[in-house]
């Protein structure tokens, strides 16, 4: 299959520069009510009385909803357990945590209102100390991944040249531009439309019927622009399923909107880690032993854990590989996955170790890598269904000027500034899971294809069409892709780099079987087959033909090992005197298959470095540990890159189909964009100054230490 | 909560005197003062008189409003008329999602109160295109694909037609600085700034 090199615009641009998108709070119902909430502001203990009674007689106050007056939610009559049930218990876990939701007519009432509310506490002791709990013993840590050992453990050891390091990340916020929320109404008892932000429509629509022990089809979830997710918005997080009830209690429509602080504790975070690599080679640079021991944060009243140490199990040809990863259990809110999840996490610790070893083994880091790729992957004894990361190097190399960088780190300078350059590699999952699609071909020529799936802003509807586009020779403009909605046919949550894999496939059988009954209404009718599917159905008298077509997860998993590549090229400038790091040049290489939809690929690879930037540079949730607080909850002060952080970015597709992944050739993307950044800023830091930092952000006091 | 009052017949600040006179006479006694202040009644008092007249243009179209004076512009925009293209990110003024033009000046509305725009002309992003026709800048945005999720593209395209209206887009580095009050998370900035910069080497008026 030969997809579109065209440059096509997204199909849903006009809605976004506009204004028209319709983003989960701004539908007006009638009698429509504003929710504030009130959270804790202790980290720790019980809840011992609320007075609400200045709150409740507010004006404009309909109710003030907390444990005291349970709004009815069959599912939660159990009381405790994971995950959190809002309002079902005096218990306070952590700092900043939803205890009364106030309803008002008006946004500024309830505003008011909630500051009206008197929270009593019976205090408890705490800790959120991350770093001090991995050595302290009587902190309990739980098994995050089962152990992995292949060959001998700890190898690294015994090597001819070693390297053994710790490497450090803090807490991390998503902060997606749109604050968290939900709006709902219920239509009668037991109905409820919600519209929502969120990541997966049905995996709400499912939460919530779970919660209030009500039938699925109750359940309308709408959320079709979305303002971001970045993976905050894969779960129906307590705060809705208040809002939820609390329409329920008032019984008109109820819209809460977080603040923007509240978004540093209500809704997830990229949890800390605290990580140990071993690398052994020998001095021609063979790998002989990786050693990856990983410690995450999660919290007390449910668990988390992820990919840390995943991608050091294959990425490189080593016989001996062991790895560990323990999660522990703060008193802080509960983490989500945050784009690149932890595999993001490892690759920063793995592929800052890769360059140490590297610049100890006095080898070119690229020189390194490329001795050490293996061709089949090394974990499950398998092909990869394809891997074309040495093209990748060689094209990035060039892109950015490989050439110029000297091996001896500070070896260039421009003015004040010292110049580095610095290369990693990302690497994640290209699985694909099952989807539903509902095709709808009509005379008048348009094509109606429906799926619940979400867009929270690759341009998952762009690539749609276009798949669709292609296979049935039908204009871009002829063709409408609807998502977001839990009554359309089902898919799976966006998250994974795999709605367009997962998605696209049952487009990809919904156009097939579409052009099969084409086909056969034209043998019909006599005509060729080979006529146009208006004629076809005009001939057949026939208004419109409707498929739907469900696609199966992929099967080859146990002959394959499928995966994406990204391959990160920075240079950096670090300044003389003030410590500062200017990430001055960027190439970022995707080997994730065939490219759908050029235009929205390059923008989802640019996006992901600058959500590395910021990782790399600047990103750092603070806690104060003994308030167990965030100190820096605002934009202000927790500092996401902005314009003036951000230089050109040269984004490279191999642009080769991988057609044992799925039927368009196309892998996911939105993970490797960002996995792996952060490494190689590091690496380009080390290569300017001589100076290895291992704890993120790299700040300029980091810089300037020592 | 405002609302749309055409009449104009809001209540005046002697109305709020009288009734506040009315208030202190019926409430002689200290007793009876701190009863009602305990049960609220001053809140609900206060209700009659809370709200302000307000005469305000958004996109060409006037506006005689009645609003408390908390309400930020922000909120009068997306809650009461409607105009939900102007997005709220922040509420602090730091994100710039919420930027609409004062009488052509860029503004983060959230960090404005609707009552101190007394006379002014808002545009928001509803009313930068004619018609069907896209505003160059909008227009620009698409072809560069200078957005992703498309939450904090309403504020881009204000602060940016502005930011060529002021003069500061005379290169990368200015268009990169001065649009730096501009947050987006899904980090389409080089598409914006290329967006920007194309518009700005166009020389059509904007």
């Amino acid at each position: 299959m030969d997809f579109f090199v065209d440059e096509n615009d997204r199909v849903d641009g006009i809605e976004k520069v506009t204004g028209k998108a319709k983003y989960f709070a701004e539908f007006k119902l009638p009698g429509l009510t504003y929710g504030v909430l009130v959270p804790s502001t202790i980290t720790k203990g019980k809840i011992t009385a609320i007075d609400i009674k200045a709150a409740k007689n507010a004006p404009g106050v309909l109710d003030v909803l907390s444990h005291l007056n349970k709004p009815s939610a069959a599912g939660y009559e159990a009381g405790g357990g994971s995950p959190m049930k809002i309002f079902y218990t005096d218990e306070v876990f952590f700092n900043g945590q939803p205890v009364a939701l106030v309803v008002a007519d008006t946004f500024e009432r309830a505003t008011y209102a909630a500051t009206l509310v008197k929270v009593s506490y019976e205090k408890a002791a705490f800790n959120t100390d991350f770093k001090k709990s991995i050595a302290d013993a009587s902190v309990a840590k739980k098994q995050g991944q089962p152990p992995y050992v292949r060959g001998v453990a700890d190898a690294y050891k015994t090597a001819e040249v070693k390297v053994e390091q710790t490497y450090e990340m803090p807490v991390e916020t998503h902060n997606p531009m749109e604050l968290h929320g939900i709006i709902a109404d219920w239509r009668t008892n037991d109905q409820v439309t919600v519209y929502a932000k969120t990541q997966g429509v049905k995996a709400a629509q499912a939460t919530i019927a779970n919660v209030f022990k009500i039938p699925q089809e109750n359940i309308q979830v709408k959320s079709e622009f979305v303002g971001g997710g970045f993976g905050m918005a894969l779960r129906t997080w307590p705060l809705e399923i208040a809002t939820i009830m609390a329409s329920k209690q008032v019984k008109r429509p109820v819209k809460l909107v977080i603040t923007r602080d509240q978004m540093f504790t209500m809704v997830g975070n990229r949890p800390a880690a605290y990580q140990k690599i071993g690398l052994g080679a020998t001095k021609d640079g063979k790998i002989t032993g990786i050693t990856h021991t990983a410690f995450g944060q999660t919290s007390t009243y449910e668990n988390f854990t992820e990919g840390v140490v995943t991608m050091s199990k294959f990425m490189y040809a080593s016989e001996n590989v062991n790895t560990n990863y323990y999660v522990v259990p703060l008193d802080m809110s509960v983490p989500i996955w945050m784009r690149g999840p932890g595999e993001a996490t490892g690759a920063f610790a793995l592929e800052s170790a890769i360059d140490e070893m590297a610049h100890a083994l006095d080898m070119d880091p690229l020189e390194f890598r490329i001795k050490n790729d293996p061709e089949t992957d090394p974990m499950k004894n398998i092909p990869f269904s394809s891997k074309n990361i040495k093209e990748a190097y060689k094209l990035g190399a060039e892109k950015i000027g490989w050439n110029n960088r000297k091996n001896k780190p500070g070896s260039i300078t421009e003015g004040p500034w010292k110049i580095g350059y610095g290369v990693s590699i990302g690497v994640f999952n290209a699985s694909r899971g099952r989807a539903t699609v509902k095709g709808i071909l009509n005379a008048n020529g348009s094509l109606i294809l429906q799926s619940a799936t979400s867009d929270i802003g690759p341009g998952t509807g762009t690539g749609m069409v276009l798949i669709a586009s292609r296979l049935m020779n039908i204009p871009v403009e002829k063709i409408t892709f609807e998502l977001g909605d839990s009554s359309l046919p089902p898919a799976p949550s966006q998250g994974g780099s795999t709605t367009l894999s997962t998605v696209g496939t049952a487009v990809n059988d919904v156009c097939v079987s579409l052009k099969a009954t084409i086909a056969e209404l034209a043998a019909n009718a006599n005509m060729s087959t080979t006529s146009n599917f208006v004629e076809v159905l005009k001939k057949n008298n026939l208004p419109m033909i409707e498929v739907t077509k469900q696609s199966q997860a992929n099967q080859q998993g146990k002959e394959y090992s499928m995966y994406s590549f990204s391959i990160h090229f920075v240079q950096v400038k670090v300044h003389n005197l003030t410590g500062v790091v200017k990430v001055s040049k960027i190439v970022s290489v995707g080997d994730s298959g065939k490219i759908i939809s050029p235009k929205t690929a390059r923008s989802q690879m640019v996006g992901g470095a600058v959500g590395g930037i910021g990782m790399a540079l600047t990103e750092e949730a603070l806690l104060d540990n003994r308030y167990g607080k965030y100190v820096n909850n605002n934009f202000a002060d927790y500092h996401v890159p902005v314009h003036a952080d951000v230089p050109e970015i040269d984004v490279i597709f191999i642009d080769k189909p991988d057609y044992i992944v799925n039927p368009m050739g196309a892998k996911g993307m939105g993970e490797i964009a960002l996995i792996g950044f952060a490494g190689a800023v590091a690496n380009a830091v080390f290569n300017a100054t001589g100076k290895r930092i291992r704890s993120l952000p790299i700040t300029p006091d980091k810089v300037l230490e020592g | 909560m405002s609302e749309i009052d055409n009449n104009q017949s809001g209540d005046t600040r002697r109305d709020f005197l009288k009734k506040t006179s009315l208030f202190t006479a019926l409430s002689l006694t200290p007793l009876t003062v701190l009863k009602a202040a305990d049960n609220k009644v001053d809140e609900r008092f206060a209700e009659l008189f809370e709200k302000i007249p307000l005469n305000l243009k958004v996109n060409n179209k006037a506006y005689s409003l009645k609003v408390e004076p908390r309400v930020t512009l922000l909120d009068l925009l997306r809650e009461e008329l409607d105009l939900t293209g102007t997005k709220k990110g922040c509420d602090h003024g730091q994100c710039g999602a919420c930027t609409v033009h004062v009488d052509g000046a860029r503004v983060n509305s959230c960090l404005s109160l609707a009552v101190m725009n007394e006379g002014k002309s808002v545009t928001t992003i509803e009313g930068l295109a004619k018609g069907e026709e896209l505003h160059p800048m909008q227009a620009a945005f698409i072809k560069h694909d200078g957005f992703q999720c498309g939450y904090c593209t309403p504020g881009q395209i204000m602060s940016a037609v502005a930011c060529v209206r002021e003069g500061h887009a005379n290169s990368k580095e200015e268009i990169r600085e001065y649009m730096s009050g501009n947050i987006c998370r899904c980090g389409a900035y080089p598409n914006i700034v290329d967006a920007i910069q194309e518009v700005k080497e166009k020389g059509t008026a904007i």
